[in-house]
């Protein structure tokens, strides 16, 4: 898959294939590390991220399972405990529902209740978001829902780099984690090291430097920010833009570093903006970051609906540039 | 001292072989030759559906789609064994007995064109919609066989699930229930060898699907799933017996997805071609239609005005599909609560302004 690179250029990796090396080289540092899912063998994925690695890790370790979410993430949890490092991937994330149980009353709960003898480090994988013509079943980011759960590790990356380096990352770490891939990043092409190591859970990235106003945010909608951004920077509108990277937990004084540089804030993210990420974070900097707001903090998010079928409506299903602007204008005008 | 407590077995029940012969004599409720030329016609306007819509697909004109190529005597079959106020629960690959249930062809096309406007079903108006998330729909048709049998009417529930949903517990939860409570439903496990890329076999160890029902106390048949006749047959008895307060019963329907699993998938990735134009010898239409030949002297005529009249319903409703206009972005809030709360009026309201907006600045 790496085609040969002239020296000292940085590969171009998309983010599909970063997550595909990180799995295959997890499972060539541990042979603990296996892969289930659904059409995830010898179809490789629905989105192409465990392709051939049938062939290299063979049948044992790259598992098809029969269709049954909540059996496959309670039985992954059962093999955790036994010693293994299951990577499970669930089709959509909308499915996750369906292994609520295993996620939240067993994976999350079983080094609590049992300490020592019961970590569980096991990964599970699902993409989320819309702006596919999915449907409101196949478009959902529900990642808030892990994020409220004690126990559990969020994760969400916005390039191939940090796919990588989150990916290996959270199969190294011996607590559930739930590994958020954005649907529309797969075939993204970004900047990808030499020599890429597991990233630290749980520290913000700086996707850009600014001034005037802090957005934070991450996933796909990183890029929507940095879009803006930059059409922005020909007003003289300096924008920093934070990239959480983790989500539980999430990189608290990376943001209050921020907004004590440019004291105003965006907190923006695909999911519904009502009961979100975005509250949580907005809410935390109005109390330990008081002081440092010139203006009250925005959050953009979709609004309270689910995700449209319709591509008419689903073009119109924030969040857009032109809301972004609006927040930003509100902020600064 | 060991005794045997319980014995079990599965039949297999075909009346046609692979050219439309019939096998042996055939029962003398067999569904008679009107019906089955009705079905014929269904099966050939649901195939021809299915080559358009994939062509709609290809050229941007509809969503993924889910042909149900090679399937069409199950679906049609069920189909033609229901009363009209019976229920259907279908999975995504049923348009085929939405079909026969009145829901039009441009309904159908709205629906897989990503506008929910087409599960609104005109007719029918009683049957689910289609499911996609997995099994799920078996539950759901077990709380409406439930209701029916609270309300003491004589009324049966299909539903519908492939071979790879009998491998989830929302499967097992259902038939489990509706053995318990007697529930008057047909459960018909359409077996078309695959789901998506993984095949039969690694779904379920278990020496037929069929047999699943068994664990919960439901009798249960195999159905050669390519021949109309055996699929309509052991249908009509299931849901007689059903409907007469006689409980639930399970269907395996033996078949075979000729085609993708949908418009997104590529099937090469991971079956032999050999192996799917293998199976093209037992095509369902082509043996119903020998039978209707030689049965039914079903002329050449006959076949021709039949595929020009389905034709041209099809491409009417093609063209009815591509008139209809999107709606307004601001419809997305009309169905999300019987009557939106005043807390999100200001939500429509953005997006109404934002139209309007867009629309002043052409
Ligand atoms: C709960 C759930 N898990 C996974 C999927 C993704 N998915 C869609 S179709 C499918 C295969 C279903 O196979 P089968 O039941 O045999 O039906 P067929 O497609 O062959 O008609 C899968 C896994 C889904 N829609 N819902
Ligand atoms: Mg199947």
């Amino acid at each position: 898959m790496s085609n040969s690179q002239p020296d000292n250029q940085p590969e171009v990796l998309r983010f599909g294939q970063a997550l595909n090396r990180a799995l295959g080289d997890a499972m060539r540092a541990d042979d603990k590390v296996f892969l289930m899912g659904e059409d995830i063998a010898l179809a490789g994925g629905p989105f192409g991220v465990t392709r051939k690695l049938l062939d290299e890790f063979g049948e044992n370790r790259v598992r098809d399972y029969p269709i049954a979410e909540a059996s496959m993430v309670n039985l992954a949890v059962g093999a955790a405990l036994g010693g293994y490092k299951p990577v499970v991937e669930i089709m959509f994330m909308d499915f996750c529902t369906l292994a609520m149980d295993a996620l939240v009353n067993q994976a999350a709960k079983a080094h609590f209740m049992f300490g020592e003898q019961g970590p569980v480090p096991l990964v599970l994988r699902t993409p989320h978001g819309g702006g596919l013509n999915a449907g409101p079943q196949h478009s959902q980011c529900l990642e808030a829902w892990f994020a409220h759960i004690p126990g559990l590790i969020v994760v969400c990356p916005s390039n191939a780099a940090d796919a990588y380096g989150l990916l290996r990352a959270a199969i190294n770490d011996p607590n559930p984690v739930v590994f958020v891939e954005n649907k529309r990043l797969y075939s993204a092409k970004s900047d990808f090291p030499a020599d890429p190591q597991p990233i630290e859970i749980g520290k913000a990235r700086t996707a850009r430097a600014g001034n005037d106003l802090t957005i934070v945010t991450y996933g796909n909608t990183v890029h929507l920010a940095e879009q803006v951004a930059k059409e922005r920077a020909e007003q003289e509108i300096d924008i920093e833009i934070i990239d959480l990277r983790s989500l539980q937990p999430w990189d608290e004084s990376a943001v209050l570093t921020s907004l004590s540089k440019t004291h105003r804030l965006i907190v923006l993210h695909e999911a519904t903006e009502a009961f979100g990420i975005g509250a949580e974070i907005a809410a935390r900097m109005a109390d330990i970051g008081f002081d440092e707001l010139d203006a009250p903090i925005i959050r953009l998010g979709a609004p309270f609906m689910p995700v449209p079928y319709s591509v008419a409506l689903e073009a119109e299903f924030g969040p857009n540039a032109d809301q972004l602007n609006a927040a930003i204008d509100r902020l600064l005008l | 001292m060991q005794e045997r407590v319980a014995q079990f077995e599965v039949d297999h029940v075909g009346f046609l072989d692979a050219s439309g012969q019939v096998l042996e004599d055939l029962p003398e409720d067999i569904a008679d030759l009107e019906v089955i030329k009705q079905g014929y016609r269904s099966m050939v306007l649901t195939r021809l559906f299915d080559a358009r819509a994939i062509n709609l697909q290809r050229t941007g004109q509809l969503g993924t789609f889910p042909s149900s190529l090679g399937q069409e005597a199950v679906t049609i079959g069920f189909s033609l064994a229901m009363q009209p106020n019976d229920r259907l629960v279908p999975s995504y690959r049923e348009h085929g007995a939405l079909l026969c249930r009145g829901v039009t062809l441009c309904e159908l096309l709205l629906y897989w064109g990503g506008d929910e406007r087409g599960s609104d079903y005109q007719q029918a108006r009683k049957d689910f919609p289609l499911a996609v998330p997995i099994a799920t729909q078996c539950l759901h048709a077990a709380g409406v066989a439930t209701a029916i049998k609270l309300r003491s009417e004589p009324q049966a529930v299909v539903t519908v699930c492939g071979d790879g949903a009998t491998s989830k517990g929302d499967f097992a939860e259902a038939l489990n229930v509706a053995g318990v409570w007697q529930l008057p439903i047909l459960f018909v496990v359409t077996n078309n060898q695959w789901a998506i890329s993984v095949p039969r076999e690694s779904q379920s160890h278990a020496q037929t699907l069929a047999q699943k029902a068994i664990a919960a106390g439901i009798d249960c048949l195999q159905v050669d799933g390519n021949d109309l006749l055996a699929v309509e047959y052991a249908s009509r008895k299931a849901l007689e017996r059903a409907r007469a307060g006689g409980g639930p019963f399970l269907i395996e329907a033996i078949t075979y997805r000729m085609g993708d699993h949908t418009t997104a998938d590529d099937a090469r990735r991971y079956r032999d071609d050999d192996e799917v134009s293998s199976h093209w010898q037992g095509d369902p239409v082509a043996r119903i239609r020998s039978y209707l030949v030689e049965q039914g002297g079903w002329t050449k005529d006959q076949e021709e005005a039949l595929q020009a009249d389905c034709q041209v319903e099809l491409e009417r409703a093609v063209a009815d599909y591509l008139a209809v206009t999107p709606q307004p972005a601001s419809a997305m809030f009309d169905y999300l609560y019987a009557e939106l709360p005043q807390a999100y009026e200001g939500q429509r309201q953005q997006v109404i302004d934002r139209a309007a907006e867009g629309k002043t600045d052409e």
